[in-house]
């Protein structure tokens, strides 16, 4: 023990220590946030559905089966969900509206508050008639508080409460939408309903799960195609997907760390075992055994090791606190406690680092010949390079497979990992020999500290990478997606329309456009749209089909918008097949979006037939397009000929840009036809964003842990070179170097380093910006000068100073050593 | 000139103790000398009698516990840290036993370093010169990795006499050489002292190197040996 704080002093333990903690906190604040959420989900299951079984649809359900299942003993409700807009005086906030039947919810509680701010408490029962609770969003966007009118559709109503919890709350965008809760008594009068409006229809059932069984195998052959049957198995499943997905992706984030932390720990656990050759050769010529030498140093590891897996594994709960801070809004509040599994994760962790880089170092020294106490140039043979790569890239699978559970994925990784970093360190060594090229022409503090970092040519680059790699992402995370974002939002056109008009019913159409007429907008133009659900492609039912991605089972799956125009929308572009001709009377037709098309297996010449509400329409897919989507124009993925869709039960929607000084215009619109929901396209973009945003920055912090594991590596490196750097410094001495010409050396060289590991970071950001720009979202993209400014500045100063903090000690080392070294 | 200025170095009453478990342990006892300017000394004695700790003092490279040292006219004790090392990048010059080369830099480079430490006036080209003058003119680019064993105490020659010193401190410069280079390479050292007018101070316990200096001082259990 003596010995190991001896050893923790000379600094090498306490590098290993510290790699391992970085890795072991990035793996358990993961590990505790996807396991909380996992907890929490599995606790919710059912109240996710506020009930145990919910039949819910586009179209109102069967009244009956409400009072067969309460007549069999089960409880029973009814909501209503959409969007629309709450106004208070002028201003407005789109809602997702819920209006619920007595008894809601079925199980889970709904928590509201007297007034903002103040403690929230459980509430048993539903708001009173004339009462709506409402979301703490929606009442800040309104500048209002509880007791305060507001309207919705034809309606006003007294803010009765706060909303601050509702369980069926289910995640993605409709659920991220500030939610109100009103009396299902009261919607009529709103005059929100009409036909083909986008009203989800639910009813829900609580009762044994004997009686829930019965009731569903009795349901579901009656149910129409339209409505969807789900228990709470199902929403735990669905809910456990989207977070296991996530969660893959942040630790495959924190991955990153990892793979630095092993770096760091490589290198110190080289040096401890180089520190330990001569005391390993003393103790073997006094007659020690191999065994002996090995284990007093594998103790010393293993200390160590438990020591920073707590240490680390605190950090890590600490982090994830943080984490679950900066997420809040994405996910709900109130996670149960964590389990401890996220804590063995955060201990296996270490203990498979050390096995993989620390461990080959650790087991050379049993092979130090004792021959050394005599001639100190004998080292023990280097360990085979099966022992120390093979252990390295065991550690490595076993630690991708733990994050990931995907044999195909580990191998994608596994691969791209090996590519990527080779790639990486070759960049590295390229601006490293560029660096040391212009050493001829500077002074002699700026001379020695290049011609250092040239000498150690690769560790150099290790470290410029490991410490480009995290600036690089938190780069990307910053800078790059606000230019992308500032990119997209400069290619809307001004004149792009920034209200959709939704749910107007056809004889809704003539006062609408008098309205908006009226008040100096333009006519808009309404576009049909029809509700449907695809049942068959071809033959195949859509159930039985296999898809060739997840999004192709999910478009043909859901709830389907069906349109039909005379001509293609200028915002379309054919790109397979013809349209049809005017006044064209045929067999139906259909043009589908060309990556739907894809997604779903779908191409021309396929027969598509779709429910819509409850009678079959079969079209032949005749031609394929392009659509612009952020035209915001109204947009399909099908679009049919018109005389198939014509008589069909339909709705308009309408697009239409409105100045600001003109908002005035939609409130009296909604007024007089209540059940037009307008949507704010401005509102909900910034919604949007409040998602990436929050997004990244929990991306953001995961790699943190990336730079601080950078920053290791540096540590590491500087450590391994301490006893050189001692040498070279007391030489310099003797010759004559005062301390400010040794440490301005050793700041020119940290720097150089830090100058590379800044030019890394803001060319990979460029780079990987201006791919996502050009490929991923057809955009002109301008190299951000501020990229590289603040790039190379952040290297400069952090690996400047912390590698000047890493080796100033050596600045000291008297000049008379240079008569005792060799 | 006065008698002062001739002198290149002087030992006053120079001692030297460290700390040691068993209490204070003198390496160097109360040692003067005067070192006359242009000429060669080899401090000889057996292992463990203070030659490399003299040295040390006499360069400036230690402090003494007591007594002092000049060095080109300039008491040693009157200058901090800095002070002493700015003296030896001006006025003195070291070769090592162990060549002490850094090996980041190359050869021209390891020759430049005392110059450019000193400021001086177109190191490259000085340097340049002075490689050429120990025969290494082909070698300027090498890394010190890249020379065999007699090519880099050349280099170190060539840095130790680049900057003009008006001393040469040499411990043990053939030490880790074999005789024929060993012998070539005290040639060498003569010779550029001989042309530069240095004072060569030698460290050896290799009798027949000490006989060919102009003078031996010799050192037994830190104390000088009378007559040497």
């Amino acid at each position: 023990m003596r010995s190991l704080a001896r050893d923790f002093r000379a600094g090498e333990l306490a590098v290993l220590g510290a790699a391992l903690i970085i890795a072991v906190a990035s793996v358990t604040a993961i590990g505790f946030l996807t396991d909380r959420i996992g907890q929490a989900v599995a606790l919710q299951a059912a109240e996710v559905l506020a009930a145990d079984l919910r039949v819910s649809s586009p179209r109102p359900l069967d009244p009956a089966r409400m009072e067969t299942a309460r007549k069999r003993g089960l409880q029973t409700a009814r909501t209503l969900s959409f969007p629309s807009v709450v106004f208070s005086g002028d201003d407005s906030v789109l809602t997702a509206i819920n209006a619920v039947s007595e008894g809601y919810p079925l199980r889970g509680q709904v928590r509201i508050a007297p007034a903002l701010l103040s403690e929230p408490a459980i509430i048993d029962g539903v708001p009173a008639r004339g009462d709506v609770w409402l979301d703490t969003a929606v009442l800040a966007r309104l500048g209002i508080d509880t007791g305060a009118q507001v309207e919705v559709g034809a309606s006003t109503f007294t803010v009765a409460a706060v909303l601050t919890y509702r369980p069926d709350q289910t995640p993605g965008f409709t659920g991220l939408a500030p939610a109100l809760i009103m009396n299902i008594d009261d919607i009529e009068a709103t005059g929100l309903l009409g036909q083909g409006s986008r009203v989800s229809h639910a009813q829900l059932f609580a009762g044994s799960r004997e009686q829930i069984r019965a009731l569903a195998a009795d349901i579901a052959p009656e149910l129409p195609a339209s409505a969807r049957l789900r228990d709470r198995g199902d929403a735990g499943r669905e809910l456990n997907d989207a977070i296991s997905r996530a969660g893959r992706f942040l630790a495959l984030a924190s991955l990153v760390s990892l793979l630095l932390a092993a770096v760091a720990i490589a290198m110190s656990a080289r040096r401890y075992a180089e520190r330990r050759l001569d005391t390993a050769a003393l103790m073997k010529s006094l007659g020690a055994p191999q065994r002996f030498v090995v284990i007093s140093s594998l103790t010393q590891i293993v200390v160590i090791g438990i020591v920073a897996g707590l240490l680390g594994a605190f950090v890590g709960f600490g982090a994830e606190r943080a984490l679950s801070v900066v997420l809040s809004g994405l996910l709900r509040g109130d996670l149960p406690v964590p389990s401890a599994r996220p804590l063995a994760l955060g201990f296996g962790t270490a203990l498979i680092l050390l096995a993989g880089f620390a461990l080959p170092s650790v087991l050379r020294l049993s092979t130090t010949p004792p021959l050394r106490v005599l001639r100190r140039d004998l080292s023990p043979p280097p360990p085979g390079a099966f022992l120390t790569y093979g252990a390295a890239l065991a550690a490595l699978v076993l630690l991708i497979y733990w994050s990931v559970r995907d044999v195909t994925l580990l191998v994608i990784i596994v691969g791209g990992t090996a590519v990527t970093g080779l790639v990486l360190f070759l960049v590295g060594r390229l601006l490293i020999t560029l660096l040391s090229r212009g050493r001829s022409r500077v002074g002699v503090a700026w001379r020695y500290g290049l011609a250092n970092i040239a000498r150690r040519g690769s560790d150099s680059a290790i470290q410029v990478v490991a410490f480009g790699l995290g600036l690089m992402v938190l780069l990307i995370l910053t800078l790059v997606r606000n230019d992308l974002l500032a990119g997209w939002r400069a290619t809307l056109d001004t004149e792009a329309p920034n209200h959709f008009l939704i749910n107007i019913q056809p004889d809704e159409r003539a006062g609408v456009r008098d309205i908006l007429v009226s008040n100096g907008l333009p006519a808009p133009e309404f576009v049909p749209l029809v509700r449907a659900r695809m049942t068959r492609v071809d033959a195949d039912a859509v159930g039985d089909r296999r898809f060739r991605s997840e999004r192709g089972r999910r478009l043909a799956g859901r709830g389907a918008n069906l349109t039909y125009a005379e001509q293609m929308s200028a915002s379309n572009q054919l790109v397979a097949g013809v349209w049809w001709p005017a006044g064209y009377e045929g067999e139906p037709q259909v043009s589908v979006e060309t990556e739907a098309a894809r997604d779903m297996g779908v191409d021309i010449g396929n027969v598509l037939t779709f429910d819509i509400a409850g009678v079959q329409l079969t079209a032949t897919v005749t031609s394929l397009r392009e659509v612009e989507w952020d035209s915001f124009q109204p947009n399909f993925f099908m679009v049919f000929s018109p005389n198939s869709l014509r008589d069909y039960p339909k709705t308009f929607i309408a697009s239409l840009k409105v100045p600001d000084d003109q908002r005035g215009a939609l409130l009296k619109l909604v007024r007089t036809h209540p059940s037009v929901s307008v949507i704010d396209i401005e509102a909900v973009l910034d919604q949007v964003r409040q998602i990436i945003d929050k997004a990244a920055l929990a991306v953001q912090s995961v790699f943190v842990f990336t730079l601080a594991a950078g920053l290791v590596v540096l540590f590491a490196a500087v450590q391994s070179t301490l006893d050189e750097r001692r040498y070279e410094s007391a030489l310099l001495r003797t010759f004559g170097a005062r301390r400010r010409t040794i440490f301005a050396g050793l700041a020119a060289e940290f720097i150089a380093l830090g100058l590379a590991a800044g030019i890394f970071a803001a060319l990979g950001a460029s780079v990987v910006g201006g791919l996502a720009a050009t490929q991923l979202f057809n955009l002109d993209y301008q190299l951000d000068p501020t990229l590289w400014l603040l790039g190379t500045l952040t290297g400069v100063v952090v690996v400047g100073l912390s590698g000047v903090l890493a080796a100033h000690g050596v600045v000291n080392t008297p000049p008379v050593r240079t008569l005792r070294a060799g | 000139m006065t008698e002062e200025s001739l002198i290149a170095l002087r030992a006053e009453n120079l001692t030297k103790q460290v700390n040691s478990p068993e209490g204070a342990l003198t390496i160097l006892d109360n040692v003067s000398f005067d070192i006359d300017g242009g000429g060669s000394v080899a401090i000889c004695g057996p292992s463990g009698a203070g030659k490399s700790t003299l040295l040390a003092l006499l360069a400036g490279l230690d402090e003494a516990s007591s007594g002092s040292v000049w060095l080109d006219g300039t008491e040693l004790g009157s200058l901090d840290e800095d002070g002493r090392a700015a003296l030896r990048a001006r006025r003195v010059g070291f070769v090592f036993q162990s060549f002490h080369l850094i090996p980041a830099l190359t050869a021209l480079e390891n020759v430049m370093l005392p110059l450019e430490l000193d400021g001086a006036n177109d190191p490259r080209q000085r340097a340049r010169d002075t490689l050429a003058a120990v025969g290494l003119a082909e070698r300027t680019r090498h890394y010190p990795n890249q020379l065999s064993g007699g090519e880099k105490q050349r280099v170190a020659i060539a840095r130790a006499f680049a900057g003009k010193p008006a001393v040469l401190f040499a411990d043990e410069p053939t030490g880790n050489l074999d005789s024929a280079t060993g012998e070539k390479i005290i040639d060498l050292l003569f010779d550029l002292n001989r042309e530069q007018q240095a004072t060569l101070v030698l460290v050896t316990h290799d009798e027949q190197l000490a006989s060919r200096c102009d003078r031996r001082i010799d050192l037994a259990a830190g104390r000088l040996v009378p007559d040497s």
